[in-house]
């Protein structure tokens, strides 16, 4: 019965999605406002015909109704509550409708605002969102329904959704439960952040979109999609931090990045969506470039289906992708149609947005985020091109190869340098025109600060080249930023007399969103240095111990105290040691490196103990025991030094962004100075 | 001076001064391309089959080379030394065509095929660090590595799949 509710309900979206595309397009062609409104009042309706079709799937996920495949495939009786509603997200079909359910969300709320300055927009942009979910809720109808169930027909096991002639349902007993991978609290928050990420970039192309069919080259598309842009950027950060971590937290993911393809297919929206905020900027505050707001959305949108595709198609052997699936080619199609309508219209609109202005100076604040936005689309390429690489090989010469992780860094490390140089000068430089010398002015106090950034970490005994560098760029951007902040809440107090705590509030909440950007960008330099730390100096060691027995490495000692191997209620067997982590011959702490067998999946997870400080990660796995006796056990032991800044910055930047996007003030000003006629 | 908020002279575009521009960006361009160029030549992996690597392995063009490498793990054959952190294993080569593997039922079935068929050819896989999760009989087993002198391929990383742990085939619901 419930199968039946969400399969309904999952059907009627889909008609309401397809009415509400035809209802806007007849409604624009015809100039029926009647019919915009009623394609507006699908577009909202659809998230709540979804929400049914989640909730019904998330119940028979609790009540162990493993008749339905799904359920079967991804739930057990034994996995504790919170995972069985994470298994909706734990499988190809379900993660598909989670998928649709969010976009639904966005696609509603879009609807909810007042649309009075703005009706000539409504109509496109309920096509663009409305046509895309429609493509998704096809997928999920017809080739990915989540509510497939067994029936027996005769003597065989039939999987069908309605009933079978002469079939009855059965069901297996228990289900073969969740990947015992995925059974962690990560899979509770990584996958969910990382989809809202993706599916919010709907919001600014469906505004683009729109912009470019009706052919307004105003800033008016960039307004509206200005908060949605930030917080899908955010989440779709959040969800690749997130992802690193629950890498680093537990064995079997590859390390906090592993440069595995699906990682790559985040990323690459990723880095397209940063360039789109940041040539944004440019649009806003100086009226040029303004095809490459666009051009940087549409591939954004491309590039987050195009992920959804690999991860879906069973192209990759990686750590994520999902079984092998026949949705591919329809993926291959509904890409190549949105890519090419997409770029079609905007060259068709191209000489309506172009602008007047040109670029005066290299050491212009333009020309700088230009310049970052080059090295991001620099980025995405190589990544792009590693992926797609060894499939254009495979049909040119007939042979198989891959790139590997050094590719990726060989290339990542330059440009992230170059990103970081810019960010060095950025906050310095001005609109319009700025001369080096105005530049080397504001720079030399920060650069002597920024030496010692050099200095300690030789004093440290530090000889490898490319990470002086790093430290140094890493200090030179922190030492900018601190000496702007401070120069600017002077300025202020020379000419207000306020105590410094209000001139530095006054600073801020005049210039919200330069301090916002500046926040984002010292979090991001965190994490800079979280993976400088990690990458090239990390250090590990190994060995095999009996109780009491102690092994070192860099400054730690870690001693292996004892071994506890016992059953838990959720059918795992925890085999889990007991380390001291000293240093000095004074405990520091206690962590408990562990194993856990799962029974049901007949699979082991490694998850690490580990001590973190903000100087240093001592992180330990427990290898392999003598089982009988329990006298020894084998540890591998690394020492991450600095990666805590990786998770701190992340911190940072959610702060960041929740200043850029707090509600001003007074906003109708903010509006009226903004919609000034250019 | 260095406001934000302050709204920007409107410079007066001049003629001829574009061109340094397009240089400055053309030489970044270029710098991406060659770092990408010079790059991909110096990491390009071969991926191959057990069958050929053995095929290859006289002819000397392996030597050296970093290559990646599926098989299907033979469960018997896991040993572990505990004290040197030795892992050894046979792989028992797979086809990569996805062709025939689905031919033969998908990968679960071809991974199963492959271990029960003792006429297949063999590789032995020598690995030092943690044992996998998931290393057991019929996983699928991606190495990246090198193969040395006495036809043992050393790995320095291991991605293994076990597809009956992961989502079965998709099922077939859209009866006709």
């Amino acid at each position: 019965m419930v199968a039946e509710i969400g399969f309904g309900s999952l059907f009627v979206s889909l008609i309401v999605s397809i009415y509400g595309v035809i209802a806007a397009l007849y409604g624009t062609s015809n100039h029926q406002k009647k019919w915009i409104l009623s394609a507006q009042q699908a577009m909202r309706l659809v998230f709540p015909l979804l929400t049914i079709t989640v909730g019904s799937l998330i119940y028979l996920l609790i009540n162990n109704n493993f008749e339905v495949v799904y359920v079967s495939k991804v739930s057990s009786l034994s996995m504790p509550l919170y995972l069985k509603i994470t298994a909706l997200w734990g499988g190809q079909s379900g993660s598909l409708l989670f998928w649709s359910w969010l976009l639904a969300g966005f696609t509603s709320a879009v609807t909810i605002k007042k649309w009075d300055r703005d009706q000539d927009l409504l109509p496109w942009v309920i096509v663009v969102g409305l046509g895309t979910l429609t493509f998704f809720l096809v997928l999920n109808t017809f080739f990915e329904n989540p509510f497939v169930r067994y029936w027996q027909v005769n003597q065989d096991i039939v999987q069908s959704f309605s009933q079978p002639a002469g079939g009855f349902i059965i069901g297996p007993r228990n289900g073969s439960g969740l990947n015992p991978l995925l059974r962690h609290p990560g899979m509770v928050i990584h996958p969910p952040m990382q989809y809202l990420g993706f599916v919010a970039f709907i919001v600014p192309y469906a505004y683009a979109m729109a912009s470019l069919i009706i052919g307004r080259s105003d800033d008016r598309w960039i307004q509206l999609s200005r908060r949605w842009t930030l917080w899908a950027w955010l989440f779709l950060s959040l969800g690749l931090i997130l992802g690193a971590r629950w890498a680093y937290d537990v064995l079997g993911w590859g390390g906090y990045w592993g440069w595995d393809p699906v990682e790559i297919s985040a990323l690459m929206p990723w880095l397209s969506g940063t360039a789109f905020l940041h040539a944004v900027l440019i649009q806003e505050k100086r009226g040029m470039f303004k095809q490459w707001p666009i051009v940087l959305i549409i591939l954004t949108y491309n590039l987050v289906i195009f992920g959804t595709f690999l991860t879906r198609s069973g192209l990759l052997s990686s750590v994520h992708s999902f079984a092998r699936s026949t949705i591919g080619p329809i993926f291959l199609v509904f890409i190549a149609l949105t890519f090419i309508a997409s770029f079609w219209l905007l060259s068709s609109r191209w000489d309506k947005f172009k602008s007047r202005q040109e670029l005066t100076s290299f050491f212009s604040k333009e020309a700088l985020i230009l310049i970052s936005i080059v090295l991001l689309m620099g980025m995405l390429a190589t990544t792009f091109w590693g992926v797609i690489f060894p499939n254009i090989s495979e049909l040119i010469t007939g042979a198989k190869v891959t790139v590997g992780p050094p590719f990726y860094e060989r290339v990542a490390a330059p440009i992230l340098g170059g990103i970081l140089t810019i960010m060095v000068i950025c906050p310095l430089a001005i609109w319009s025109y700025v001369s080096f010398k105005h530049l080397g002015k504001l720079l030399w106090k920060p650069f002597i600060v920024s030496l010692l950034g050099i200095v300690l970490p030789i004093l440290g005994g530090l000889t490898k080249v490319p990470a002086v560098i790093a430290f140094w760029l890493v200090a030179f951007v922190l030492a900018v930023n601190g000496f702007e902040f401070v120069r600017r809440t002077r300025l202020r107090r020379k000419t207000e007399s306020e105590s410094f705590l209000e001139a530095v509030f006054r600073v801020f909440q005049r210039n919200k969103r330069s301090y916002a950007a500046m926040i984002i960008h010292v979090g991001i330099v965190f994490m800079a240095l979280g993976i400088i730390g990690i990458e090239f100096f990390q250090t590990e060691t190994q060995g095999t111990l009996a109780e009491g027995q102690e092994l070192q490495l860099a400054s730690y000692t870690m001693e292996y105290e004892e071994l506890q191997i016992f059953d838990t209620p959720d059918a795992r067997n925890v085999a889990r040691a007991v380390v001291l982590v000293k240093k000095d011959g004074e405990v520091l702490d206690e962590i408990y490196p562990r194993r856990d067998f799962y029974y049901d999946s007949n699979q082991p997870v490694t998850i690490p103990g580990v001590r973190s400080t903000l100087v240093d990660d001592f992180y330990v796995i427990l290898v392999d025991w003598k089982a009988v006796t329990s006298e020894g056990a084998t540890f591998k032991v690394y020492h991450n030094p600095l990666v805590k800044w990786l998770w701190i910055g992340a911190w940072v930047i959610i702060f960041g962004v929740v200043v850029a996007t707090w509600p001003e003030k007074k906003s109708s000003m903010a509006v009226s100075k903004n919609a000034r006629p250019k | 001076m260095v406001e934000d908020d302050l709204q920007p002279i409107e410079a007066e575009p001049r003629k001829g001064n574009s061109l340094k521009f397009v240089i400055g960006g053309i030489v970044i361009i270029a710098a991406i391309i060659y770092l990408m160029v010079s790059s991909l030549q110096a990491n390009v992996q071969y991926f191959l089959t057990v069958d050929e690597v053995l095929e290859k392995q006289n002819s000397g063009e392996l030597t050296g080379r970093n290559i990646r490498l599926s098989g299907a793990v033979l469960g018997e054959s896991i040993q572990y030394d505990m004290d040197t952190l030795e892992l050894r294993f046979t792989i028992v080569h797979v086809p990569a065509d996805i062709k025939l593997v689905e031919d033969e039922g998908g990968l679960a079935a071809a991974l199963h095929n492959a271990v029960m068929d003792p006429t297949r050819s063999q590789l032995e896989v020598v690995y030092y660090g943690a044992k996998p999760d998931l290393l057991q009989n019929e996983a699928q087993a991606i190495l990246t590595g090198e193969l040395i002198a006495n036809g043992v391929f050393e790995a320095d990383e291991l991605l293994l799949k076990c597809p009956t742990k992961y989502e079965g085939s998709v099922p077939d619901q859209i009866e006709s």
